[in-house]
């Protein structure tokens, strides 16, 4: 197992956000995470990147128990996370926040190499030189992606990447997410249920919480449990 | 390499006007090429790492002080004692950023200047040492260094552009520099640089200690060339003067501490022969510049001409 989640909890005052999870995503896998809104899944990602804090329980990551790491050092260890509310550098070129990214584990001629061929892969090669926050919303989420792609880790954590993307770019994306696939783990939050079921190799599903049910797409599908809580609501597609 | 130019271009200027300056205004800039490193010290912090600290003349006083007391007291000379000024300041900068960088925003800004308080209050309580407000005169044994007598207006001069192109050009190196890249990157996102994975405490804690030692050999400096030390200089106009400085030549730029310096310093020294009420032309003039160019000069350069300056 790459990633190993064990009875995982977090509680903020008065709320119970995430109830004891167990998550297991092996190697190579892409791993969709969905739920209502308020389920816990963007808390449950930030307590395995170690965003926040966990309650009880642990994270154990390629074999070693990360739960007490703080976050650079997890990240240090191959996981990178992109963040659901654009989180670019807005006043920094394009190349200069991939390159940041580059450069904690590469330098010089060898950094700028990656962030270009980074910047090519989401088809942003040619803004290189563009101030950040100048992009349109859906280049900006590319631009995130690029970010975390150029790290190489070996988990990429995407929070709702499509979120705010057009059809066209969301298909972009999908092939971008199948080609990467080849060589990282991705454990991917995704309100879009199209693309959770073009994607995924198996789905966890999060409701209040705690682990409704996980299986490959077509169980999740097929699940009355989950449709129920989840797909049965008219807002599956739009979150 | 156009960045680079510039800046040796304005070390060679300063050197040519050595030669050219008539007396009064040759020992002005002197003055001003030191306290344009405290600045540039100060901009380490303020404008690349975006933390605003009101106690940075707890650093200039820690050099200062370092400096002052071995020539008064252990009977050093220049050289050792601004050595030892230097590194009294990497000490308090470095034990004051453990402590202050756990706090952030406003709360660092209001730690920082309780702690630059209290190294003024320290200074007056060890009166016998220090002389307290009066302060004491350089003997002039500490201001020779190797042989040069620093008391000397030529020498003084050619030691303060010295310190001034030592702090000038490691500036310029360090934020351009991939470490320099990252305190830029947290001034504008720290979060998002910590899920970077890089340890933004350490990069704080780093550019903290740079910015103070830098703030300490201005210090240091200042007492041997002017042959004073006094609490004077540790009184909080001290941490107030670097950020208006900075602020006023432009944030987050290199050349902007020194350009705020000599602007400030000539708008006092230009206004005070007009009239006595001398602080209300300087204040007018820092108005009208905050409308027109809240960027400072430099800032305002880079967003109307030339984007990549450094």
């Amino acid at each position: 197992m790459l990633l190993s989640v064990k009875g995982l909890s977090k509680r903020f005052d008065g709320l119970h956000a995430v109830k004891s999870v167990d998550l297991d995503l092996p190697e190579g896998e892409i791993r969709a995470l969905i739920g209502p809104n308020g389920a816990g899944k963007t808390t449950l990602v930030g307590m395995i990147s170690g965003r926040i804090t966990a309650s009880a329980g642990s994270v154990i990551f390629d074999g070693e128990d990360i739960t007490r790491l703080p976050a650079h050092r997890r990240i240090a260890r191959g996981m990178a996370y992109t963040f659901q509310i654009t989180s670019v550098f807005a006043r920094l070129s394009v190349a200069e926040n991939v390159g940041l990214a580059a450069r904690r584990h590469l330098h010089g001629a060898k950094a700028r190499k990656a962030v270009a061929e980074a910047l090519d892969r989401v088809g942003l090669g040619a803004r290189a030189e563009q101030e950040a926050g100048d992009l349109a919303y859906g280049h900006q989420r590319l631009l995130e992606l690029a970010m975390g792609i150029v790290q190489h880790p070996r988990l990429l954590i995407l929070d709702e990447p499509t979120q705010g993307l057009s059809e066209g770019e969301i298909e972009a994306f999908q092939s971008l997410i199948r080609n990467l696939a080849q060589e990282t783990t991705i454990l991917l939050i995704e309100h879009n249920m199209r693309v959770v079921m073009a994607l995924a190799d198996r789905i966890t599903v999060l409701d209040a919480g705690r682990v409704l049910a996980e299986g490959t797409p077509e169980e999740i599908h097929a699940n009355a449990a989950v449709q129920a809580a989840y797909l049965g609501g008219g807002d599956a597609q739009t979150g | 390499m156009k960045a680079l130019v510039l800046h040796l271009g304005l070390l060679a200027v300063l050197l040519a006007l050595h030669f050219v300056l008539p007396a009064y205004h040759h020992g002005n800039l002197a003055r001003i090429m030191v306290l344009a490193s405290f600045a540039m010290g100060y901009n380490i912090l303020f404008g690349y790492t975006g933390l605003l600290s009101l106690g940075h003349a707890l650093f200039f006083a820690a050099g200062m002080y370092g400096m002052g007391l071995s020539v008064q007291h252990l009977g050093l000379s220049a050289g050792p004692a601004l050595l030892l000024g230097v590194l009294s300041g990497a000490v308090v900068s470095g034990a004051l950023a453990l402590l202050a960088l756990r706090t952030s925003g406003v709360a660092f800004m209001i730690v920082t200047l309780m702690f630059a308080q209290a190294g003024y209050l320290t200074i007056l309580h060890f009166s016998e040492w220090t002389r307290g407000d009066e302060g004491f005169v350089l003997a002039l044994a500490g201001r020779m260094a190797w042989g040069v007598d620093l008391s000397d207006p030529n020498a003084r001069y050619i030691a303060a552009l010295m310190l001034f192109g030592i702090c000038l050009m490691l500036s310029l190196w360090l934020v351009r520099a991939p470490f320099g890249r990252v305190l830029v990157a947290i001034r504008e996102n720290e979060e998002r640089v910590r899920m970077l994975g890089y340890d933004t405490f350490a990069h704080k804690l780093a550019a903290l200690t740079i910015s103070g030692t830098m703030a300490a050999a201005a210090g240091a400096a200042y007492g041997i060339l002017f042959g004073y030390v006094g609490a004077s200089f540790a009184a909080v106009q001290y941490s107030i003067l670097p950020l208006l400085y900075v602020l006023l030549g432009g944030a987050g730029t290199v050349l902007g501490p020194f350009i705020g310096t000599l602007f400030m310093f000539y708008l006092i020294d230009l206004s005070s022969g007009i009239t006595t009420a001398y602080m209300l032309i300087a204040g007018i003039a820092l108005v009208l510049l905050t409308l027109f160019a809240p960027q400072g000069i430099m800032g305002e350069l880079r967003r109307r001409l030339w984007k990549g300056l450094p």
